[in-house]
């Protein structure tokens, strides 16, 4: 079947059969492999993209499912050469070491500060509980995240693109 | 891993899906919030034919304030379960435990509904509709009929639903609630239960429920006599087990979940103050 979907802003279209993962349409099909697949079982949450602004497993959610609907992908996030403030804040707090976890720990953490901009750090933790990390221990991830929603709310200036 | 082959329809009404459902026969699947089907399908566990999409039929994403009980349609998602107003304010025990559904990107996805014809006995709504005396609205060629939640759930991932039915509402009285409580037991924040319970007292109504304590979600009727003759909340605990037949897994053996329903009856029956 042929399958469009707005990805990143920009419309694309796609022949596929009917079972196609998300994921796997997005990285085979598209092109785009930012995004990773980690445990291909719903659970590692590596895999998070955003469908309508919302953080979803593209492992979960057949191609079909999204035609039509806006997709955003980590290659999406950053303006240019310009970092989106989570992308910036994950570099400047350590929020990573071997990367693998990160596009969906990124997407996912995002979307977090979407539904709720000054997240306790409780919240974060909880926001989070859907990407797993094998590297960081997390702390450095949710210091990432609090440094982000303060930059955010703190001052209506921040730079790069939002989602 | 990759789901079988299947032919893709998407519905644009109830109807049409209900249409889809009758010519198909048991080929067919509803897709809603796919997070319980897609999974069984990349392990093979279903192999349907074919798949009608439900997903859009945003006619079904609503809660209302129906008088004497709150309706929700049944595409409605976890996420605005948890946040939904009305049910925050009205049904808070329903609210709180969509919110503990595994994790916000499962939420963004996953349907009552759904999670409802799923019936999955480790799955947290099931066990609070239950507990609260709710009732589903299921709709087929013939029209549609109102099935309570104490005869939905027929064993294990199996429903009172006919193939060719299309859940469309679920029904949740406006008990003037005075204490609830959610006890849920995991090992892995986005998990489901190991054990759960789901308390809840009113004027009118008390309700103790189960999960992931036999082949579906389950009524605690002995804890709930014992509560109604005076019993203390341990004295009442120790009814939880009472015909209940929880099976073992990796997670835990038997006389572990045992343990576990008794420690989370007595707490559950303290927080929501019904013992
Ligand atoms: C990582 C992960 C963690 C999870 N953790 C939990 C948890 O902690 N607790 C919990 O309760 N659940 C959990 N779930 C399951 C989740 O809640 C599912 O969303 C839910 O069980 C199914 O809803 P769905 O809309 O995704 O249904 P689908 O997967 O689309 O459908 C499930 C079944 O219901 C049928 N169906 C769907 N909609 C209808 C309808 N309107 N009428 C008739 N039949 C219908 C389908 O045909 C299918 O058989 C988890 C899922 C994942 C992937
Ligand atoms: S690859 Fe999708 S959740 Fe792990
Ligand atoms: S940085 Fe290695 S898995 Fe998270």
């Amino acid at each position: 079947m042929q399958i469009t979907l707005r990805v990143n802003g920009v419309q694309r279209t796609a022949e596929a059969e009917p079972r196609t993962l998300l994921v796997y349409f997005l990285r085979e099909q598209l092109g785009l492999t930012g995004t990773n697949i980690g445990c291909d079982t719903s659970s590692c949450g590596a895999c998070t993209v955003h469908v309508d602004g919302e953080s979803v497993k593209s492992c979960t959610m057949l191609a079909a499912q999204a035609d039509g609907l806006s997709i955003t992908t980590i290659e999406g996030l950053a303006d240019g050469e310009q970092l989106h403030p989570m992308q910036r804040a994950f570099q400047e707090n350590h929020g990573l070491q071997c990367g693998y976890c990160t596009p969906g720990m990124v997407m996912a953490a995002v979307s977090l500060l979407d539904e709720n901009p000054t997240p306790t750090e409780q919240e974060v933790r909880l926001g989070l509980e859907g990407n797993l990390c094998r590297c960081t221990g997390y702390h450095n991830i949710v210091k990432a995240v609090l440094a982000c929603a303060a930059e955010q709310s703190g001052s209506t200036a921040g730079s790069g693109a939002s989602a | 891993m990759i789901p079988a082959a299947f032919d893709y329809q998407r519905a644009d009404s109830a109807e049409a899906a209900i249409a889809l459902l009758t010519e198909h026969g048991d080929e067919a699947k509803l897709l809603a919030g796919g997070h319980s089907l897609l999974p069984m399908m990349k392990l093979r566990l279903a192999v349907p034919s074919v798949l009608v999409d439900v997903g859009r039929l945003d006619d079904l994403r609503y809660v209302r304030d129906a008088g004497d009980h709150v309706a929700i349609g049944a595409l409605t998602r976890h996420c605005d379960l948890q946040t939904d107003p009305v049910l925050t304010e009205s049904v808070p025990l329903l609210a709180h435990a969509a919110g503990e559904v595994g994790d916000p990107q499962v939420r963004h996805r996953g349907t009552i509904g759904g999670s409802l014809a799923h019936a999955d006995p480790a799955s947290d709504l099931p066990a609070v509709l239950l507990a609260l005396g709710g009732s589903l609205v299921a709709e087929g060629p013939d029209g549609e009929r109102e099935i309570a939640a104490t005869d939905f759930f027929t064993g294990f991932l199996e429903s009172a639903l006919e193939p060719d039915e299309l859940l469309t509402e679920i029904r949740v009285p406006k008990l003037a609630t005075e204490g609830w409580s959610f006890q849920k037991f995991n090992r892995r924040a986005q998990d489901w239960a190991i054990v759960g319970v789901a308390a809840v007292r009113s004027a009118g109504h008390t309700g103790v429920a189960l999960v992931n304590m036999g082949s579906t979600p389950l009524l605690a009727a002995g804890v709930v006599e014992a509560v109604g003759s005076g019993a203390s909340a341990a004295e009442a605990a120790e009814r939880a087990t009472e015909g209940t037949e929880p099976q073992a897994d990796i997670n835990a053996s038997v006389e572990y979940r045992e343990h576990l329903a008794r420690v989370l009856v007595r707490r559950a029956l303290q927080e929501s103050g019904l013992a």
